[in-house]
């Protein structure tokens, strides 16, 4: 697919830290907080706003339905335009995209993303029973629905098709938390080992407490415009070059076993006897791949791209990932982190903020997170936000932010760039 | 006389469960039921009473799923209800050790993808009768059925097939590619 709009521009963001539980601001207040920082960053003022989208998953959460609106009225927004964006994990990247449409179709010059979940209103395990509420609920739901129980599958899946291992799924762990220490906004940066890894708590085998995400309260905000707003607004805006969406069964047991979809950089004899997707790869974020690098005109991307802000919600999701997204070819995820490609030193870094692993994932909130840590990233002003330069890397032109949910029903990419 | 300025509200003698008074946390609760309906799923809960596990077939195509649909998702026709083998094999597994709050109850249990021969795509159950290490991906298993029909999926379950136990031979695949 073609993109036949107008240039769109991220212009300014913003990120509250994320955390497991910040019970002195509701999610009105987070979101202020990040609106703030991105139009005091740009000197903006809300009158420079022409809408909104607003992105949160769940209204179990807080029982509280149309909070988007609340938002909209909190942040002094109202009467302008705004509409509320669901898609489970991928909520973030589905609003974000939303954003870039509002501006490529010429109806808004501004808008504004916002994104927040307060998951810290219930405990973990009914948590966990509202995420698992995204699964059929006549089939899979009843049987024992629990989404880590689900990856896990896909994971062991995945082990026996191409023999990646459970010491590759903790690299993936100890990079990501290794790389949010010097991530201010971080929940959980450490410094871990395989056998940290192996020996946390088994939530679902093969995956451990340490292979999965934590749950948080957080809220993230980016700023996106037209060319000629964007260059009126700062001197170094990033460019949206490209926008891929794709979509999957609900049901993992609905999953085809058909041919890969293949990227520029691949030839069906590389795939002569995979089933695909089946169980061990994310049709979806391969879709969303190909239609964002179309857009993009990226025919290799691991020579061209810079960095990955991926969807890392589980260990074994980061390695299926880097396959979907041609970074390596399927069956070869496990020694892409085994040889270091994903490090910060590495190829192409991958979650150089730390991911969802280490960041956090407010599941509104995070795929706007992934953009604004980007958008920090390719304007080389990591130092500025992060009080830190050990995560700038050194001349990024153009990176890819990728946002998921639940095994892989929606995925979305975005290609990010400096302007030329 | 309808006026009365001294009317009071009646008061609740409930009281309150305060977590924290700054900021102030108090509990909410809230619980429904709803009267849920399997529509065109219907008849795939009311064959697990008769011991039968129900999946459908496209008319058109000849898709098998075996997660039963009342329309095919490969060519958009309408299927129909077909009974499936009661033995199949592990497409993939795993056992949960934790689990959403209404399932913490019964953890470790675990879950399985089964595949049928003749059918195109999968089902999800869970697997009694073995642990984390007996299970294998290829394993052959067979249906049970509750006595007593709950109408949820887990009327039926699966157990390992007489004779499934894990031979040495199945060992780890190093990276293939
Ligand atoms: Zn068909």
């Amino acid at each position: 697919m073609k993109h036949k709009g107008r240039k769109v521009y991220m212009v300014s963001g913003g990120v509250t830290k994320f955390a497991k539980s910040t019970p002195d601001m509701d999610f009105r207040l987070r979101v202020k907080k990040a609106f703030d920082y991105a139009l005091n960053d740009v000197g903006l003022t809300i009158n420079d706003i022409d809408g909104s989208v607003a992105s949160y998953f769940s209204d179990h959460f807080q029982r509280q339905l149309m909070s988007g609106i609340m938002v909209q009225d909190y942040l002094g927004l109202t009467p302008k335009p705004s509409k509320r964006v669901e898609g489970g994990g991928a909520t973030g990247g589905l609003s974000f995209q939303t954003g870039y449409e509002e501006i490529a179709s010429g109806r808004m010059d501004t808008c504004a993303v916002y994104g927040f979940e307060s998951m810290s209103h219930v405990n973990t395990w009914k948590g966990n029973e509202f995420i698992a509420l995204a699964s059929d609920t006549n089939f899979d739901y009843p049987v024992g629905g629990f989404y880590t129980g689900y990856y896990a599958m896909m994971a062991v899946r995945h082990m026996h098709e191409f023999g990646t291992t459970v010491e590759q799924l903790a690299k993936v762990s100890i990079k990501n938390h290794e790389n949010a220490l010097n991530n201010p906004y971080a929940q959980s940066p450490m410094k871990l080992t395989v056998e940290d890894v192996r020996n946390s708590p088994m939530v679902s085998y093969p995956l451990t407490r340490l292979d999965v995400c934590a749950m948080s309260d957080g809220a993230a905000v980016a700023i996106l415009a037209s060319e000629e707003k964007a260059f009126e607004i700062t001197k170094h805006p990033i460019e949206i070059t490209g926008i891929g969406t794709g979509t999957d069964t609900m049901r993992l047991a609905d999953r085809p076993f058909g041919k890969v979809p293949l990227l520029p950089n691949e030839k069906p004899s590389d795939y002569r006897d995979l089933k695909y997707p089946g169980i061990h790869s994310f049709r979806a974020g391969r879709s969303a791949a190909k239609e964002a690098y179309e857009a993009a005109g990226i025919t290799d991307p691991l020579k061209e791209l810079d960095a990955v802000e991926l969807h890392d919600a589980y260990t074994s999701s980061e390695i299926q990932t880097y396959e979907d997204l041609g970074l390596c070819k399927y069956g070869e995820g496990g020694q892409f982190i085994e040889e270091g490609k994903s490090k910060l030193n590495g190829k192409v870094p991958v979650n150089f903020s730390g991911g969802l692993l280490a960041c956090g994932h407010p599941v509104g909130a995070t795929g706007i997170m992934q953009g604004v840590f980007m958008f920090w990233q390719l304007q080389k002003t990591i130092k500025k936000h992060f009080k830190s330069d050990k995560l700038q890397l050194n001349n990024p032109k153009r990176g890819l932010i990728h946002s998921h949910a639940g095994t892989g029903t929606y995925v979305t990419v975005s290609i990010m760039e400096v302007p030329k | 006389m309808t006026i009365n300025p001294d009317a009071k509200m009646d008061e609740s003698q409930n009281g309150t469960e305060i977590y924290s008074t700054d900021p102030l946390i108090v509990k909410s609760t809230y619980s429904i039921d709803y009267i849920h309906s399997y529509a065109q799923d219907s008849e795939f809960f009311r064959a697990l009473g008769k011991k039968k596990l129900m999946g459908s077939r496209c008319k058109k195509c000849h898709y098998g799923f075996a997660t039963p649909r009342s329309h095919c998702m490969m060519c958009g026709a309408e299927t129909e209800w077909v009974e499936l083998p009661t033995k199949g094999k592990i497409h993939s597994y795993t056992t949960c050790y934790f689990g959403s709050e209404v399932f913490l109850p019964q953890t470790p249990f675990n879950l399985v993808l089964v595949e049928f021969e003749g059918f195109d795509s999968l089902f999800m159950a869970r697997l009694i009768g073995a642990e984390q290490d007996d299970m294998y991906v290829g394993m052959p298993i067979v249906a049970k059925f509750k006595r007593l029909q709950s109408f949820s999926p887990t009327d039926v379950y699966f157990v390992p097939a007489k004779g499934s136990e894990k031979k040495p031979s199945a060992a780890v695949k190093k990276n293939k590619r």
